[in-house]
């Protein structure tokens, strides 16, 4: 009994953050992206409210361009645990013709993932919203307090984060204001394999390697996943041995040609990794300071 | 205003991260010191020699380098504002694996004036690094650092005498600054200290054993971190547990969800809830892979009890022999970080354990001066300032204090109006018997309301006007009445048979308010629900 595993210490704080934030808060969401980080947060807070059922729903945010996939596994995993799935699009930017393809990634972003989102908060009431962000993604994510205070306009500022000490989170906020909860702060990428092996945790298949019909554009392998990614001249479709590290819109998603077929071949793999996580979001490459400006925003 | 470094040997052998399954202990540390004294580029140099960074990442900052030469600091200081200014603002967590552990490192801001973002960062540390810059030598915030450091009663501390290189006879300056340094870390109390000569730009002891300093031991940063014993005396500490929720499911299951902060659990233990001070034992240990036999902390579980004990979130299952106290007022530090100095006899919620509660500050008993470790008379705390108080709760919290242990002896107040963490708070030693008790009394509540003509409840109004309204109304038709913007206060006054008017702003608050009163077996009325006193 004298040590204990840093995968236990990660739950038992994750679990406490996720039943303290809905003891505190008057209505809080899971914010559901279908990616690893959210089946993991999904699962600890399986864990922290058994053997009762969920107390807030799930919301994914959907641009519409998410892998089938996704989707695919999405409804399956929602129905089979009788999970309460909301699903929110910004339908006057889908009107309006704005698409990862042709608009700007700053003004897809914008428009399909940062104002979708606060519609949605808004629409709902929500008043707190779980994310499986993780501090080590990002250099301004590092920064971020677990209890991340959001304004009115869903905005974040970053020279006026509120102290937090110990685990006692202050989640107080007025009419309108919101907070963001990541209770997967401390963990790292490799954490969350860890925790996917250790507790048998499904994700999406398309984490592991398989071979698949992908086109390379702009020095990144992009999968062909329907018929709205139009070849461009010169382009053709390849069948390769590929996997996702990351998930998101699928001309947005980079995949990496790789072997890895199992959790233990994708933990393989990612210990021997040179590169981050980020390498393959293509949205991520803009600027530097372009994930702050976005969370200033109220992005995720 | 960043002096550029040139490129150490960048290995991938030292540190790898883990791939098998074997257990890998947690160790949070913080690194802390005066403004520029290097903080950010130790740990950027840190992480670079453990593999804790990416290429992609590398290369990024190398592209804003100067001559082929990284900036280490740039590792950390992720903010636009950072990096424009050159200096930390607030708290970066960072994380990298050794062989033996995870370790969670947070980079801290020097500046006085984001001293909150470095207690922030501190709460939580088993360890602290202090770094010292050594032509500059001990400076204020180096002790305010050290002091707050000790105050949060992290066990272990290691100096880093840093920038060794810019100094003339490094051997002779470090023998100086690591004694000074030591002298007060002694007398702040503690468990450890080591000192190290190290120097960020070259990565001299921070990773690898420095040539350049033949005499010195040999120790690194590193090697103090994977040698620290961490987990000292938790095992057999007593059993804390802070209900969070009260989990139903169905009709014949009733849990209690909340987490072990400290001490073992097991079925059949004969436990305390507190504060009601009944006593039970453990029935069960539930969790979603199923019943345990025993389960140690941290670890987060729902138990169930052998009686049918009343038993709400925010009180606490405790160990028999060794149970915390029940107080409603006690001594404690706090560390201030409202724009707005400390208000003695101002309201000021109060977060501890799972509980929430009404607080004030009867006595401000002294500011601590930094300069000499003493203490001095003050009638205030001003942002950043340290002191001693006496702090009197609406309802009793159940504590220890906080150098026995931190989940049950930390607490933190918030103002109730900007919704700010104003101060965080350590229990200082208890006094033996809790001194007041008029919380329970011995006049009933009928008694009460045949002398006064009316029951005691709470109306909850949205907004200030409208309650001052209806207060008017009401004291004008008869009734005893007081108007408040607290729901402990609220219930205090109810409880002594008085109509209460409630401000309550917000759907979610009133909602919030009206269930906590209720839970608390207080009437609660809606402002137009017609009632009159008879
Ligand atoms: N020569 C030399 N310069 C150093 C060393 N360590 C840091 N510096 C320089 O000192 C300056 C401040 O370094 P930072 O790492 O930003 O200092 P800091 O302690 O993080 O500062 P704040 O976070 O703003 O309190 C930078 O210009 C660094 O390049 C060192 O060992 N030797
Ligand atoms: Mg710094």
């Amino acid at each position: 009994m004298s040590t204990k595993d840093h995968l236990d210490v990660l739950e038992a704080e994750a679990i406490g953050i996720l039943r303290e934030t809905t003891a505190e808060m008057a209505k809080p969401v899971l914010l559901y992206s279908i990616g690893k980080d959210s089946q993991v947060l999904l699962h600890l807070a399986r864990k922290a409210f058994h053997p009762a059922a969920l107390p807030f729903p799930l919301l994914h945010v959907d641009t519409t361009w998410k892998f089938r996939e996704m989707i695919a596994f999405r409804d399956a995993f929602a129905a089979r645990h009788g999970l309460q799935l909301l699903v929110h699009t910004n339908e006057a930017a889908v009107r309006e013709g704005i698409n990862p393809i042709d608009s700007s990634s700053q003004k897809y972003t914008t428009a399909m993932k940062t104002q979708a989102l606060l519609q949605a908060l808004a629409l709902h009431g929500f008043d707190a919203a779980f994310g499986g962000a993780r501090r080590d993604e990002e250099k301004s994510r590092a920064k971020e307090r677990v209890f991340s205070f959001r304004d009115r306009l869903g905005q974040w500022e970053p020279r006026r984060q509120r102290p937090e000490l110990w685990n006692l989170w202050n989640g107080r906020v007025d009419e309108g204001e919101s907070m963001r909860v990541f209770p997967l702060s401390n963990w790292t990428e490799l954490d969350v394999w860890h925790y996917v092996r250790r507790e048998s945790i499904p994700v999406v298949p398309l984490y592991f390697a398989k071979v698949r019909p992908v086109v390379a554009r702009n020095g990144t392998l992009i999968m062909v996943d329907d018929e709205r990614l139009r070849l461009r001249l010169g382009e053709r479709i390849e069948a390769r041995r590929v996997r996702f590290r990351t998930l998101g819109c699928y001309p947005l998603s980079g995949a990496l040609l790789s072997d890895a077929a199992t959790v233990d071949d994708v933990i393989a793999e990612m210990s021997a990794s040179r590169v981050s996580e980020r390498q393959g979001r293509l949205i991520d490459h803009d600027e530097e300071g372009s994930m702050e400006s976005k969370k200033r925003e109220g992005y995720f | 205003m960043n002096a550029p470094f040139p490129l150490g040997a960048h290995s991938d052998a030292l540190c790898v991260q883990p791939l098998s399954a074997k257990t890998t202990e947690l160790v949070r540390v913080v690194v802390v010191g005066s403004v520029d004294d290097g903080k950010s580029s130790l740990i950027g140099r840190l992480l670079y020699e453990c593999d804790g960074l990416y290429d992609d990442q590398i290369a990024c900052i190398r592209k804003r380098s100067v001559d082929g030469v990284l900036d280490f600091s740039l590792f950390t200081d992720g903010l636009l504002a950072e990096r424009e200014q050159g200096i930390t603002i607030d708290v970066a967590y960072r994380y990298f694996s050794t062989r033996e552990r995870k370790v969670i490192v947070a980079d801290t801001p020097g500046h006085v004036q984001y001293t909150r973002n470095m207690a922030t960062g501190a709460s939580t540390a088993d360890a602290v690094v202090i770094l010292v810059d050594a032509r500059l030598g001990v400076l204020a915030q180096t002790r305010r650092h050290a002091f707050i450091a000790a105050l949060l009663g992290i066990p272990h501390v290691a100096v880093a005498i840093n920038k060794i290189d810019l100094v003339d006879d490094a051997h002779a300056v470090f023998a100086r600054l690591s004694a000074e340094v030591r002298a007060f870390t002694s007398a702040l109390g503690f468990r450890s200290a080591q000192a190290f000569p190290v120097s960020a730009l070259r990565g001299d002891n921070i990773v690898h054993p420095s040539p350049q300093t033949p005499w010195h031991d040999g120790a690194t940063i590193l090697s103090w971190l994977n040698a620290l014993p961490l987990r000292a005396g938790v095992d057999d500490a007593p059993l804390r547990f802070a209900v969070q929720a009260v989990l139903r499911p169905t009709l014949d299951y009733r849990g209690y969800a909340g987490t072990v902060s400290a001490g073992t659990v097991r079925p059949g233990d004969d436990v305390l809830v507190m504060p009601s001070g009944l006593r039970t034992e453990v029935a069960a240990i539930d969790t979603f892979d199923g019943p345990k036999d025993a389960v140690r902390a941290p670890a987060a579980v729902v138990l169930r009890l052998r009686d049918d004990v009343d038993v709400a979130r925010g009180d606490m299952i405790a160990s028999i022999e060794r149970p915390p106290q029940r107080r409603s007022s006690f001594d404690a530090d706090l560390v201030w970080f409202g724009d707005a100095p400390l208000l003695t006899g101002h309201r000021y919620l109060l977060k501890h354990t799972t509980r929430r509660v009404s607080a004030h500050v009867e006595v401000l008993r002294h500011r601590y001066d930094l300069e000499t470790l003493g203490t001095e008379p003050a009638s205030s705390l001003a942002q950043n300032d340290i002191g001693r108080v006496r702090l009197v709760c609406s309802r009793p919290l159940v504590v220890d204090p906080y150098t026995v242990d931190r989940s049950t002896g930390a607490f933190i107040l918030i103002d109730r109006h900007s919704n700010d963490t104003v101060a965080a708070g350590m229990i200082a030693a208890l006094d033996d018997e809790e001194r007041d008790s008029s919380w329970r009394s011995d006049v009933e509540a009928h008694e009460r309301s045949a002398r006064l003509g009316h029951r005691g409840l709470v109306f909850l109004v949205d907004d200030e006007g409208a309650g001052r309204a209806l207060e008017r109304r009401l004291f004008d038709e008869g009734a005893h009445t007081a108007l408040c913007d607290d729901v402990d206060d609220a219930a205090v006054l109810a409880g002594a048979g008085l109509v209460a008017v409630l401000v309550a702003r917000g759907a979610q608050r009133r909602c919030a308010g009206r269930e906590a009163l209720e839970q608390r077996g207080v009437s609660v009325v809606d402002e137009d629900a017609g009632w009159r006193p008879r």
